[in-house]
Order: C-alpha cells, then structure tokens, then sequence
C-alpha cells in the first residue's frame, strides 16, 4: 500500500503545510518533526517560489523570507533526506509548475523518488496541462495530486476519475489564507468524487480553527492547514517548532472529533 | 498559428489554477461565437474607427529618412489613438466581448498605466466597473495615468509584493480574479497569460498590421522591407507583424528592453537572457535563475519591465521568423529626443526603444527600402522621467 493511501487508512487526517527555509531550513526540519510527534498524517512541504499566484499575503511573505534566506531546491531535497532518516509518514511537495519545470522535469521526479517524496501538488499545473509532468511522474512512483474548485462544476468527475494518491479539494474561491467562513456546498462536491474515485479527498483553503477542520474533515477524509501554521511560524520564528506542535495537536484532535 | 490547446509550437498552453480553468473555457467559447458575429464586428469597428479614431496613420517620416541617409522610414501612428496607444485596441475588444458576456466589472493589470488608462477609459464607455492592478514602483514612475484612470473611474490597487512591477500587477489580478470570477473578466493586457488571451488579443492588435499593408500598398505600391515594434509582452509587435507573417521578404523585428546592458543584471531582455520556462499561465522564454525564480527586471520603460514575452513570439523566435534584438536604456532614452527634435513626434518610451533600432539599420540599408516602425504609444507619460534621467527635476 503506498504511503499516501496509508495516510487516510486510520482515520481523519490532518495535513499541515509548511514552507521550507522559512524562516532558516532547521527550523523547518525541526517543525516537520514536532507536526509529525503531534499527530500530522501527512506534510505538504512547499519549495518557495517567487511569485506563488495562487497563494495568498502570508504564505507569499513565507516564500520571500525563504528565498531571502537562501533556499533551493537542491537543499529542499537535502531537507527531504534528512526528515526521512526518521519520519515515516507521506511527505509531498507543493510548488509551481516552473520549480520542476526549470529543474529538469525528469531530475526533478527522479530527485523525489530516491528523497522519499511521495507526490506533487502544483497549483498552476489543471487537467489539461498534466501530461507535463505525468510521465515523469509515473516513472518514478510518485504521484501527481490533482486538485478540484468550488469553480470546476461538471470537471469534477473528469479530475476525480484520473485522480492519483489523494484529491485536494479547493474550499473557496480566491487565494490561500485564512477565512471567518467557508460557503461552498462541499458537500456536492465530495458527493461527486465519491462517485467517482476510490481514492481519499482532502479540503484546504481558509481553515484554521478546530471547529473549521473538523466541519471540513466531516464532509471529507482530512483536512489541510497552511497559512495558520506559517502564521505561527512567522510569529515565533526559530521558536515556532514546538508552538506549531502544539497547533497540530489540537488541529489533530479536532478532526478525530476530540475538542 | 494557434492549435486547438493554445499552442504555439511548444509554447502557450493554459499554466491555471483549476479554480480559473471554467472561466478560460467560458471566455474560449465566447470569442469564438462572437469574433465571426456580424454584429459583434460591426460594433467593434464603430468603436475602433468613431471612437478611437482608426485607422492610425501611416506617416513617412520624411526628415528621418533624409536624416539617416538610408532606408524609407514610416511610423504606424499608434500613439495617434484616443488615449495615447495601441492598448485601446485590445481593451475595446475585450470590454465588448465582456459585456456580451453578461460580465460587469473589468480588472486589469499594467505597467506604464497606458493599458490601465485604455481598460478605465472602456469601462466608463460601457458602464462598467473597473479595477487596476499596478505595482506601487509604476505608480511613482507614472503618478500621471495614475491620475488619469481615477479620473476615468477606476480603482488603482497599488501592488507591494515582490519586485512592486509588472509581474507583480499580473499576479495580483490574477489572484483577484481566482477570487471574483462570476461578474468578472480579466482584461489582460498583452499577448501573454493562459490561452485563449495570447489568441484573443493578437487577433484585436492585429489591425495594426491590416492597416499597415493597405496604406503602404497605397502610398508605395508594393510590402515593406522591414516592420518593428517594441516588445515586452508582445501585443503592439504581434499586431504590427500578424498580417506580414506569411510573407517571407518582410523582415519582422522586435525591440526588446535592455536596461542597462544585456551583460548586466539589470535588463528585461527576455528572448536575449531568457529561457524557457512556465509563468503566468504559459509556457513561453523567462529571465529566471537556475532554479526557476523569475527575476526581478529592470527596464527605464514600465511597459517594457517585464521578465517573459507572449508565447507566439517564443515561437517565432524559435522557427527564425521573427528576430529579436536587445535596445538600452540609454539608446532608448536618445531615439526618444531623436524624434521629439526630428519629427515633432514625442514617442513612448516603450515605442522609442523601436525607434532607436531603426537608426542602427536604416542607414545600413539602400535608399529603395522600407521600414515601418510602430510608435505603439505617445510619450507625454514618459516626460517627467526622461527630465530625471537626465539630470533634471521637473514638477508635473
């Protein structure tokens, strides 16, 4: 069974987002680890880029102090080398279509693979354009993860029925970032992607109340957290891992129903 | 030249958040209803010819020529339009097609403003709402359109993020627009962006070159030698070059912006440093670092501060149809005096890095050639900078 498909087998899951270099790569390292002892299910790791579009005021500020303090890729992937010496669960990666693009489509893939990175997540990368990276990705058993909108109506069952490892469903409308409240009928959604695909489907954008990721782990198989977690990174700084640990547990404990 | 994905040879494509992709297709199956609609045309021609005052004018330049002592200089008098440039072309286009839509509010982004003040200006034409995206640097360097959109009715969002430019003014309307699609269309301003954009806005640039071949088959009997334009996104040099695509002996060339040197950091030559890669929902050439990082350009020119150019231009270049050529600061900043002193005409700093290329080859040329340069814009705009360039302050 691959990682991913394990992630979901136990439960609700809980997949905090962090950006890696933000604020220095240990920090990152050590966040990693503290979300994993708290619970998390499965890391999205976000390799920086310089102009995220879909991302929202604080993960853009994360990307920019990373790259300001001096991440690349090729550090990224000595990060991932290093988590894996003693964490075990799924790591992906979420990035833009230029990081791997401009890496070389088939180092980039081959890179994951002897990492340890189970999937990709890239947000400017839709239905139409995946054969990209596809191939590549196919290759070297790591799985390209599709995401569905509150805007993608009848593209749902097309993206669900192709999808791989698990589907990332889009919450609302707009950008990353916190939101008060969450309005799209995810429920119609989900229903769509349970007729549609076996695998497990998770909901991010806007969440970061307890009561928030439960509603959405509720209506889905897990919920994803970013720009609350870099909140607290950007506030504690090299401080963070242990303030961070202490949100996933919460968050954790909430999307089993326990709060 | 476009296939059914939006692909010109390897580049283009739709490089969208899926949250976009419904409106990309919506906006797909509008134009290609409404660009063969009789009505829709006629509408746009009445806008084109009584409101932006089209055709522009194919003027010899007959001082330049007799100055350069070589080829037969004309300038597409872009910069004649109503309000200063070619971007009314595309704006009008796209508001109408819009409107038809059943969409009320217009968000763009821009650089030197021009494309801004041309989207203000069609929104309060049609009644419809506006909002423009610009990076805070641009609203410094062109404080005067700032001014002019807002006296048009438009919202100016000044944007901080990044390099506070172009790019930056692209990523926030597109963000704006992941958030606010349903009454929204996003008026983008150059051949650049996730197909159908590229497509949609050559085809209303292209009546640049639709009025270029009649007028100089009129004036001069026969094709020029040479057309160019400046290039930062592509939309004025698309529209110059579309209709001379097919015939061979015309030689098409773009201007890209330099900065300070193509060696140096500080340029936006993009075909010259560039390589390619996927932004802004295309693949197309990016000046990037080795890791993909777009980087932060440099041009004296906002409209030409840029880091990438229009896909069918990428490809252009690669099948050695069109030829690309880097133009400093400096170059641009003498071409534009050039003009003023020698024609009366004060060109766009953008148009002027078009204008400076032709003095390098003009003289080269036998005195039987024709060159047609579009001056894309006019340069009232640019005044204020050039003084400081120069060493002096002046107060607007």
């Amino acid at each position: 069974m691959s990682r991913i498909k394990k992630a979901f087998e136990d439960g609700k899951a809980f997949i905090p987002f962090i950006t890696c270099g933000d604020p220095d790569i240990d920090t990152t390292a050590a966040c990693v680890r503290e979300a994993v002892r708290n619970g998390a299910d499965l890391i999205e790791l976000g390799i920086p880029f310089s102009d995220p579009t879909a991302e929202g005021p604080v993960i853009q500020s994360a990307n920019l102090r990373a790259l300001t303090g001096g991440i690349t890729t090729d550090k990224v992937f000595e990060l991932v080398e290093d988590l894996r010496r003693d964490i075990d669960v799924p790591m992906v990666f979420m990035t833009y279509a230029n990081v791997v693009f401009s890496y070389g489509k088939e180092r980039f893939l081959e890179k994951c693979k002897n990492t340890g990175i189970d999937g990709i997540i890239l947000p400017d990368l839709p239905y139409e354009e995946k054969e990209e990276f596809l191939p590549y990705c196919r290759a070297n058993g790591v799985d390209l993860i599709s995401l569905v909108a509150p805007t993608s109506d009848e593209r749902i069952a097309m993206i669900a029925r192709e999808a791989e490892g698990f589907l990332y469903i889009v919450s609302s409308l707009g950008v990353t970032g916190t939101r008060s409240r969450i309005t799209t009928d995810l429920k119609s959604i989900v229903d769509v992607v349970r007729e549609n695909t076996d695998i497990p489907c998770a909901i991010g954008f806007g969440i970061s109340a307890p009561q928030q990721a439960e509603e959405m782990a509720s209506l889905s198989d897990g919920a994803i957290v970013g720009s609350a977690i870099i909140k607290i990174i950007e506030k504690y700084g090299k401080e963070a891992p242990s303030h961070v640990g202490e949100y996933v547990r919460t968050m954790k404990d909430a999307v089993r129903g326990i709060y | 030249m476009t296939n059914l994905n939006g692909r010109f040879g390897s580049h283009g494509g739709q490089y969208i958040p899926e949250t976009l992709m419904n409106a990309v297709i919506e906006l797909e199956e509008a134009y290609n209803h409404y660009k063969n609609d009789r009505e829709f045309n006629e509408e746009l021609s009445a806008l084109f010819n009584e409101y932006a005052g089209r055709p522009s004018r194919l003027y010899f330049a007959e001082k330049m020529t007799e100055d350069l002592g070589g080829a037969k200089i004309y300038l597409k008098r872009e910069d004649l339009n109503h309000t200063g440039a070619h971007k009314i072309n595309n704006v009008l286009g796209q508001a109408l097609l819009a409107k038809k839509m059943g969409k009320t509010r217009l968000i763009a982004e821009t650089g030197a403003g021009q494309h801004g003040v041309a989207t203000a200006t069609a929104a309060a034409l049609l009644g419809m709402e506006c909002v423009v995206f610009m990076g805070e640097e641009d609203t410094v360097r062109q404080a005067l359109n700032v001014y002019r959109m807002k006296l048009l009715g438009a919202e100016v969002i000044p944007v901080k993020t990044g390099t506070a430019t172009l790019k930056d003014a692209v990523s926030e309307a597109m963000r704006e627009w992941t958030s606010r699609i349903s009454d929204t269309h996003y008026c983008l301003g150059s051949v650049m962006g996730p197909h159908p954009f590229p497509t949609i806005v050559r085809d209303f640039q292209a009546v640049i070159s639709k009025e270029i071949r009649e007028q100089i088959i009129e004036k001069e009997g026969r094709l020029p030698d040479v057309v160019m334009a400046c290039v930062g996104g592509g939309s004025n040099a698309i529209g110059t070059f579309y209709h001379f695509i097919e015939d061979r002996q015309v030689r098409l060339i773009g201007c890209e912006a330099a900065g300070r040197g193509v060696d140096t950091f500080e340029t936006a030559a993009t075909i010259a440093t560039g390589k390619p890669g996927i932004f802004h929902g295309m693949k197309s050439y990016f000046c990037q670092d080795e890791f993909g990082q777009i980087a932060p350009v440099y041009s004296i020119s906002a409209g030409l501060d840029y880091p990438g150019i229009g896909p069918e231009h990428a490809y252009l270049h690669d099948i050695g149809r069109a030829e690309y050529v880097p133009v400093t600061d400096d170059e641009a900043v003498c071409a534009f005096e050039y003009l003023a002193r020698t024609e009366g005409i004060i060109p766009a700093i953008e148009s002027a890095h078009a204008i400076a290329h032709a003095l390098k080859i003009a003289p080269e040329m036998e005195r039987d050639r024709i060159i047609v340069i579009t001056v894309s814009g006019r340069g009232d705009k640019d005044c204020a900078a050039i003084a400081r360039y120069r060493g002096e302050d002046i107060h607007e």
